[in-house]
């Protein structure tokens, strides 16, 4: 903390401050003023014209400063939601192995062994099912709409898809949680009875939310397959599916994943459009049926955070929750690295 | 109609087994009748007629934008993915029209391309030669392993990676990229290899390599290759038309052209006045 607070101190000095505090370092470096540099440099000051050396390092300063800023907020948020997170096992006491794998959530009463009701698995299951769900929803059509778009009409894709699809990104997932209350909850209870509510509907209305983010990621995966491939697969004699099939997709498989992936990073963490058509669940029921309600991480802790006092069990196994989110987010962002990474090596 | 589907059904499975068993056949005969192309508005080529003989290299130079790479592509039609481009006159192989009488795809089986910058899939050594036979047909393991081994050896990379057949084919340097190139063209068995300034993107050594290779596959097929470099056309090519500003300005056997051209510019552009 304290290296932060010093460049921010630093950053909004006045140009004499930041040029002095700089100026023995450029002498160090070897590039120092020379003899009769100072007399040009009054010259340029006297014409209202700052430097050039005083302009680079302020610059140089005010973005190092910003990214001071962004690096430390990134470490404080880990280190803050980790370090409430695991106050349920240190200070509480609760054995990791029991909130993960316990299926029984009610943390203001404690079992026989005196260990708190915090089993975290069904609200676990709960959000896997509509992430996984959501992409195998979204997937087909995302891919289906990329290659079309860029294969078969390129001037419709640029001219009407993409702007399209920018606008669906656009639309809060209040609304889609709207959409999903009006439309999917009445219209899955029409087909297979129940509420309506649960982890069908929920999937259903997070394809729609994520279908814009992969089909546009896919779109980008599909395009950057260089035209080089497809010509020599046409040059052989295979029509354009064949190409399609053998040569395009194949080769923008790293970025159609990291599509997919980036989507359930989106569809993991979305808590308001969820919880609108999951149903309230008991959080302490393992989900056995698409149909029926069910919890999600996100929707247990934006239902009982509000109520509960800082400090006590069930506060800090809220926290516990958000630890979960925060390291599965960080594991499909480095998911997302590697196949990146692999993709990269394979199209050098 | 009728024709098309005719070609395509009794040819098809033909080509596949051809280029899957049997060694290649002979080249064919490219003839260009007329030729005047359009890019919309814009004429590229200008009533281009030429002679292409069969099993013989035939080079056509000229300066960048004469059209000579245009004319390469109307031969297996690569130009019908150009909104826009379309030209009159007719492109016949062995007397068969291109645009009319042969399936787009049979055609190309018929007439393979090399390009300018070597461009392998991003797939392995042996997948890349397979690619064609793949999807021309099922051929066999065994015959899918003569047929790579057969490619392979016919420009002379069998023995540089036998033993790496299942590495990425990106892995090779840019000579052997551009000469799995056209093994991977050989696979399919074509009658014509069109060569897009084959040798432009690779180092002197690599270029010798493509250059014989090219005199050799004379042999059992007809070459047609766009070249900038004068010397490289008097070395491997039967036959040179030269073109200037989307004409065809002259065209003779190699030898005659270079020591006695005909044609003013021709002199011109073989002695450097204009480039």
């Amino acid at each position: 903390m304290s290296s932060a607070s010093n460049v921010t101190s630093e950053s909004p000095g006045t140009p004499t401050a930041v040029g002095q505090a700089v100026e023995p370092a450029a002498g160090a470096s070897g590039s120092g003023p020379k003899p009769g540099r100072g007399s040009s440099d009054a010259g340029l000051r006297a014409q209202g014209v700052a430097p050039k050396r005083r302009v680079e390092v302020r610059g140089k300063v005010l973005t190092g400063a910003c990214v001071a800023v962004v690096a430390a907020l990134v470490v404080a948020l880990i280190v803050m939601i980790c370090g409430q997170g695991v106050q349920t096992f240190t200070k509480d006491g609760v054995p990791f192995s029991k909130f993960l794998f316990g299926t029984a959530w009610n943390p203001t009463r404690t079992d026989a062994d005196g260990v708190p009701y915090v089993g975290a698995l069904p609200m676990i299951a709960g959000s896997f099912s509509v992430t996984l769900l959501s992409c195998l929803f979204a997937l087909p059509f995302a891919l289906g709409s990329s290659i079309f778009v860029v294969e078969v009409a390129p001037r419709f894709g640029t001219r009407i898809f993409r702007p399209v699809t920018e606008v669906l990104v656009g639309i809060p997932s209040v609304v889609f949680g709207m959409i999903g209350l009006y439309v999917i909850v009445p219209l899955i209870r029409s087909i297979v009875g129940g509420t309506g509510y649960g982890i069908m509907s929920a999937s259903i209305v997070l394809a729609v939310m994520i279908l814009p983010t992969v089909t546009s990621l896919s779109i980008d995966a599909i395009a950057s397959v260089p035209e080089s491939y497809r010509e020599g697969s046409l040059g052989l004699g295979c029509t354009r599916w064949q190409t399609i099939v053998h040569v395009v997709l194949p080769s923008a498989l790293p970025g159609i994943l990291t599509a997919i992936v980036l989507g359930m990073t989106r569809a993991f963490g979305e808590a308001l459009a969820v919880q609108m058509v999951i149903g309230s669940g008991g959080a302490s029921v393992m989900p056995t049926s698409l149909f029926k309600a069910a919890t999600t991480l996100t929707s247990v802790i934006t239902m009982n955070i509000g109520n509960q006092a800082q400090g006590t069990l069930y506060y800090d196994a809220l926290w516990s929750l958000a630890m979960v989110l925060l390291v599965m987010s960080l594991l499909f962002i480095l998911i997302v690295r590697l196949i990146g990474r692999k993709g990269s090596v394979k199209n050098d | 109609m009728d024709e098309m589907d005719d070609n395509l059904t009794e040819s098809a499975p033909a080509a596949g087994a051809r280029a899957t068993v049997t060694p290649a056949a002979g080249g064919a005969e490219v003839v260009a009748r007329d030729v005047d192309l359009f890019y919309g508005d814009h004429q590229a080529l200008f009533d281009v007629s030429l002679d292409m003989p069969a099993n013989k290299v035939t080079a056509l130079i000229g300066p960048s934008g004469c059209g000579k790479s245009t004319f390469l592509r109307c031969i297996n039609r690569m130009n019908d993915r150009i909104a826009g481009c379309r030209h009159t006159g007719s492109i016949t192989l062995d007397g068969q029209d291109v645009d009319t009488q042969i399936d787009e795809y049979l055609l190309r089986t018929r007439v393979g391309m090399v390009f300018q910058r070597p461009n392998p899939f991003p797939l392995s050594i042996f997948d890349n030669v397979a690619y064609g036979p793949r999807r021309h047909g099922k051929p066999s393991r065994e015959a899918l392993r003569q047929t790579v081994q057969r490619c392979l050896e016919r420009v002379g990379l069998w023995d540089e990676v036998k033993d790496d057949l299942k590495k990425s084919g990106l892995g090779l340097s840019g000579g052997q990229q551009q000469r799995l190139c056209i093994a991977r063209t050989l696979a399919v068995d074509p009658q014509v290899l069109l060569m897009d300034e084959p040798t432009s993107a690779l180092d002197p050594i690599s270029t010798s390599l493509v250059e014989d290779l090219m005199s050799d596959l004379a042999s059992d097929h007809t070459v047609i290759v766009v070249t900038h470099n004068m010397q490289q056309a008097t070395r491997v090519s039967d036959y040179t038309a030269f073109f200037y500003m989307g004409k065809l300005v002259e065209t003779a056997p190699t030898t005659e052209l270079f020591s006695r051209p005909k044609e003013k510019q021709t002199e011109d552009y073989l002695t450097g006045r204009f480039s």
